[in-house]
């Protein structure tokens, strides 16, 4: 049966409050979560070494290697308690479109990458000495194109993995290359927005980041059906 | 396997043999009849090699996402088959292609790798069709392994069309796109030799393991799956355990 449109953004908006409700619940892992981004922000500069130019040259890159690193984790987390309660087989027995539980479960999880990024970056600031030099707003374009870059695939691939014995591994290996543009692309933009960008270059980036998200949010969509299905 | 059972010849092995004939006739032109290029020298010969690979390549991704998309739309164990042998036969060529590049890059860049955007997607591409392989193994429901790996593939496939533009949409050392108007003529011939050779071998390679899998994987999608709790009723060290996820 076909749902209107109407039906299928309520149902985007209820699984997307029920993700946050659960994770609201569960602050302890969110909390848990900063810290490990936290300590591989410290992981990166104790293995560059006391080197302040390098270190503030690639903050950016710190900051994305972080989130992508700690994403597989949130990913993950967000597919598991679907999986282990058995709630998962009732959400595809009951009315609800699969691509509503597509975009609620990646909105969500892009939602907690945001804020763990807007966690991971003060301390990028202070730890590398890499001030902001250009608006905070195309910063946040940034982070919430990235976020979304990472959240469409992952929530996938979190889906497709989730009921596999070796899905630790399995996530990130099939994730990782995946979201090599998607890497690439929030690095410069977010490099360029701390070196500052006079050459005007932010906006092709972002401009990448965002085919990026639309492709993949757009695919994403169509296969989830058949992930869960499966 | 099947063919050496029946002890017949296939079309598959009629596309090995021409395209092996085809790479023969290609190499031997390019080696000793058409001229050195003009600013590497005999160096740019393997030119003959490489750049055949390259595109055999593409379209072998090509034909798995295809595959994938009919294995998805129809749910047969042909065409999962199908996906298996083409992946499998693209990681091959891949392979072989950051290999030949990485021997073609030494006397002319001065390293063996450097992180251009066409060598850096290469790579990333076959790191991709590498985890559809190990999806596959690890999935023990064939259905489930069906559905799955052909996903898998599909969004693999996305990095192909960017391997492509690469050397078109960002400042790269790689050369751009090559066609017969940016090639000297007397490259042509062997060119296309090589590349016809490379298609039909690639089409020869994905035919053999796709009638080494196939019988094998309809075997399997017409048994049902066993219920997924049955391996946990087993008493502990008793023999015959599930292979479920045993891969890794």
């Amino acid at each position: 049966m076909a749902l209107s449109p109407t039906v299928i953004l309520r149902q985007i908006g209820q699984i997307l409050s029920k993700d946050l409700l659960i994770e609201w619940r569960a602050r302890s892992r969110g909390f848990a979560l900063a810290c490990f981004a936290l300590t591989l922000l410290l992981l990166f500069s104790f293995a560059v070494g006391a080197d302040a130019t390098t270190l503030r040259t690639h903050a950016g890159a710190y900051l994305w290697m972080s989130i992508f690193l700690s994403s597989t984790l949130l990913l993950a987390q967000s597919m598991a308690h679907e999986v282990e309660a058995g709630a998962l087989d009732t959400l595809v027995l009951a009315p609800i479109s699969p691509a509503a539980l597509f975009f609620g479960k990646a909105l969500a999880n892009a939602g907690q990458l945001v804020l763990l990024a807007a966690v991971a970056l003060p301390p990028v600031i202070a730890l590398f000495d890499a001030p902001l030099r250009e608006s905070p707003l195309r910063l946040a374009a940034v982070v919430v194109a990235g976020c979304l870059g990472v959240a469409a695939p992952g929530t996938l691939y979190a889906a497709l993995t989730a009921r596999l014995q070796s899905r630790q591994l399995l996530l990130p290996l099939l994730l990782f290359p995946l979201l090599v543009p998607c890497l690439l692309a929030s690095v410069k933009a977010t490099s360029l927005l701390m070196s500052g960008d006079p050459m005007h270059q932010v906006n092709a980036w972002l401009g990448l980041l965002l085919a990026f998200d639309l492709l993949y949010w757009s695919i994403c969509g169509l296969l989830f059906g058949r992930v869960i299905e499966s | 396997m099947a063919t050496t059972q029946s002890g017949g010849l296939r079309w598959e092995h009629g596309l090995l043999a021409l395209g092996l004939a085809l790479l023969a006739v290609g190499h031997v032109q390019g080696l000793f009849f058409a001229p050195a290029e003009a600013m590497m020298g005999d160096v740019g010969r393997i030119l003959y090699v490489h750049v055949p690979t390259a595109w055999a390549d593409m379209l072998v991704y090509t034909a798995c996402f295809g595959f994938a998309v009919a294995a998805l739309w129809t749910g047969k164990a042909t065409y999962d088959a199908a996906v298996e042998a083409s992946a499998e036969v693209g990681v091959l060529y891949n392979a072989l292609l950051l290999f030949q590049g990485s021997v073609w890059a030494r006397p002319t860049w001065g390293v063996f790798w450097t992180w251009d955007p066409r060598l850096t997607t290469s790579a990333v591409v076959l790191v991709l069709f590498l985890g559809v392989l190990v999806l596959r193994r690890v999935i023990p429901e064939p259905e489930r392994r069906l559905n799955l790996s052909a996903i898998a593939a599909v969004l693999a496939y996305v990095g192909v069309p960017i391997v492509y533009f690469s050397v078109k949409w960002w400042r790269t050392l790689h050369q751009p796109f090559s066609s017969p108007q940016t090639v000297d003529g007397s490259f042509i011939t062997p060119l296309r030799l090589a590349a016809f050779g490379m298609i039909f071998l690639g089409a020869g390679l994905i035919g053999l393991r796709w009638r080494a899998l196939r019988r094998g994987l309809e075997r399997d999608l017409a048994t049902p799956d066993l219920p997924a709790a049955a391996p946990a009723l087993r008493l502990p060290g008793e023999a015959g355990g599930s292979a479920a996820g045993g891969a890794l």
